[in-house]
């Protein structure tokens, strides 16, 4: 080897910190809005736009009228300037929450019922919490209903022990055939809500609040309610769709795959004018199904089939290896399933199934379409053609926004923070 | 490299196979295989790839489906029947070449998983076991891990002791070091070497041939699909019968 090329090191050289224009904000500020002569023209820009905006919406924020009977009041308080007519908001506050049926007295109970939501939703979002809390989310959906519909609470009773039942049943049952479980817990449910059923007709007014029906729902209350319905059914369905479309039996494939690829071939506004008109000629004419009921049901199919194209994608994302490791070590389908594919195949389709189910919340404003007063319905029909508030759009819609925004918003933001929590490092 | 081990075989027939033959659809890998293992061996099967030693141990534990012929592992014929097949897959053990550790489980959790679900062990004498087969692969230290922080030949010797923690009598090892670097082969090899020791039954699809010769009571050479020779170790390697089997280990000794 030639003496030039020969080298010993003979102190190792110290960590030192980078140079000061490689620090800190500086650093930021250089690489992130002055890098180019193209960069710096354009910050200047944007800078110049914001600049705009806020002094041009700025007064009429400022200037918003929060007491006002009317928009004339609005438009006489203002005199000429130029401002917001935020009255609406105040002096239809009710109506935008609970639409304009929900009989005022009851108010407390749409709001106990979504403050105890919170409750019920906090151990399924926080696995830190104790997993007694899952009790209490169990209940809800049958205290919610006796609180948001009204009528005995035996009602609700008598529903969740024929559900409780089936699950005893199917718990006892289960080691010896899946079928026969399933089979023995649906019969010992239905025999029991018939017996219910009776019980409940004869004591009629015990614990009962007033009824409030299906028709008179609306406003937020209703989004809030199709929204969370149809988004906490559809994940299981969707899982199960997805999981059927992957399934060896042929039947099973090919009914899942019929149902998805039909579903998702349609839109949900079609599908929510076949549950208002249509289905109703498939009933004999003197039963009615409840409207929030059909429509549940629709978008909850919409969504499932969405949700099982996305978990489906998480599925496939998985090696090959996982399902071999997990055969391999003699864990049986629903054991492979349920403790080593679907937690990864879910985790992959966190951002998918919070996309879609964000769509699904939003598009609740679809039925306002069919005559249901939700908080789009009530702002264009109640509220707009009135002629008390006739032509105050950017305020109510701008509200609509806001209070969609602040929903979809936090969710995003859970469903981000979750993804962090699931990370184990790289595979 | 190390001096031969000398162990016991007994005459007790762990697995046998006989006139097996599949299919991936009409490529015919396997063909007419005939092989017994008695309790106690240790047999590497080599061959170039795409000779179906892969296809072979998978076909073991029901990985892959074999269309005729009969396998029988530890008396339990494999026939499509669902609940043989998870007996023998809860008998055999089974180290993959990419590991196919679970990402989202803890190194414990992977380990105690199956005992307690197929095994039905209260979870607590689960993890003891975990932690004595963790101890055997010598990581007790990363047992609260995620399988991403561990190193490649670490996450391996994971693997191994999560299919040691379901007690198998039989284990099979597929290609185990080809995805290692250098430095993390040796000690995969050593995990494996002590598994011999203690009288496991084992076969193992490898390119160490340094493993075969110290290790291995038998090589068996594939090619396309068949046994084309199987012998002692020393007569496989001094004196190797068929001209396939020469060419196969001039190249991989060659240099």
């Amino acid at each position: 080897m030639s003496e030039n090329n020969s080298f010993v090191r003979k102190e190792m050289i110290s960590e030192r910190i980078p140079p000061a224009a490689d620090r800190g904000l500086l650093k930021w500020v250089r690489e992130n809005l002055f890098s180019s002569a193209f960069n710096t023209i354009m910050t200047f820009i944007s800078l110049w736009v914001i600049y705009s905006i806020t002094i041009a919406v700025t007064p009429w924020f400022l200037n918003g009228v929060w007491d006002a009977k009317t928009v004339r009041e609005c438009y006489d308080l203002l005199d000429g300037k130029s401002g917001a007519c935020f009255a609406v908001l105040k002096e239809r506050f009710p109506q935008l929450i609970y639409g304009f049926k929900y009989p005022s007295s009851e108010y407390w109970r749409p709001n106990i019922a979504t403050v105890l939501l919170i409750v019920a939703l906090a151990p399924i979002l926080f696995r830190r919490l104790p997993r007694q809390l899952l009790i209490f989310t169990a209940v809800y959906p049958f205290l919610a209903f006796w609180l948001i519909w009204g009528g005995s609470i035996l009602t609700s009773v008598s529903a969740f022990l024929g559900c409780a039942i089936a699950v005893i049943c199917y718990r006892r049952f289960s080691s010896r055939s899946f079928a026969i479980a399933v089979l023995i817990s649906l019969i010992a449910a239905n025999v029991w809500w018939i017996i219910g059923g009776y019980i409940v007709d004869l004591n009629a007014s015990f614990l009962s609040l007033k009824v409030v029906a299906s028709r008179d729902m609306g406003g937020f209350m209703l989004n809030l309610l199709l929204g969370t319905i149809a988004v906490c059914l559809s994940i299981p369905l969707g899982i199960a769709l997805a999981l059927g479309r992957q399934s060896g039996m042929p039947i099973i494939k090919w009914i899942c795959v019929v149902f998805i690829e039909f579903i998702r071939g349609v839109p949900l506004i079609t599908l929510l004018f076949v549950a208002n008109v249509i289905l109703a000629f498939f009933f004999p004419p003197d039963t009615s199904i409840d409207l929030i009921l059909r429509v549940l049901i629709m978008m909850t199919f919409f969504n499932a089939a969405y949700i099982a194209e996305v978990v489906r994608g998480g599925l496939a994302a998985l090696s090959k290896g996982q399902y071999e490791a997990a055969d391999s070590i003699g864990l049986d389908y629903t054991q492979s399933m349920r403790f080593i594919i679907l937690p990864q195949a879910l985790k992959i389709s966190i951002p998918g199934i919070v996309n879609v189910s964000v769509g699904m919340l939003k598009d609740t404003t679809l039925v306002s379409i069919i005559s249901m007063f939700d908080l789009v319905g009530m702002i264009r029909g109640p509220i707009l053609s009135s002629t008390d508030w006739n032509g105050v759009y950017w305020e109510l819609f701008g509200a609509a926004a806001a209070i969609f925004f602040v929903v979809c918003f936090s969710v995003s933001k859970y469903s981000q923070w979750l993804e962090r929590q699931l990370e184990t490092g790289k595979r | 490299m190390a001096e031969k081990l000398k162990l016991e075989v007994s005459d007790e027939v762990a697995i046998k196979i006989q006139s097996m033959n599949k299919w991936f659809g009409s490529f015919h890998v396997l063909r007419d295989i005939d092989l017994t293992v008695n309790r106690g061996e240790r047999i590497v099967v080599c061959g170039p790839s795409g000779s179906g030693k892969s296809t072979l141990i998978r076909c073991i534990n029901a990985l892959e489906e074999h269309q005729t012929g009969q396998i029988i592992v530890d008396g339990t014929e494999l026939t499509s029947d669902i609940k043989n097949i998870d007996r023998i897959r809860s008998e055999v053990g089974m180290c993959f070449q990419h590991f196919n550790l679970f990402p989202h489980l803890s190194i414990l959790e992977n380990c105690t998983l199956a005992p307690i679900w197929v095994r039905k062990i209260p979870k607590k004498e689960a993890e003891e076991t975990a932690m004595h087969f963790l101890e055997k692969v010598k990581i007790p230290e990363q047992a609260e891990k995620y399988p991403g922080q561990l190193s490649g030949g670490q996450q391996q010797r994971v693997a191994i002791a999560r299919s040691l923690c379901m007690r198998p009598r039989i284990m099979l090892f597929d290609e185990p070091t080809s995805a290692l670097d250098p430095e993390m082969i040796k000690e995969v090899l050593d995990t494996m070497i002590e598994l011999a020791e203690d009288g496991m039954t084992m076969i193992c699809v490898t390119h160490e041939m340094g493993f075969a010769r110290q290790v291995a009571n038998r090589v068996i050479f594939m090619d396309d699909g068949q046994i084309v020779e199987q012998n002692e170790p020393e007569q496989f390697f001094n004196n190797p019968q068929s001209d396939r089997t020469k060419l196969f280990l001039s190249q991989i000794l060659g240099h």
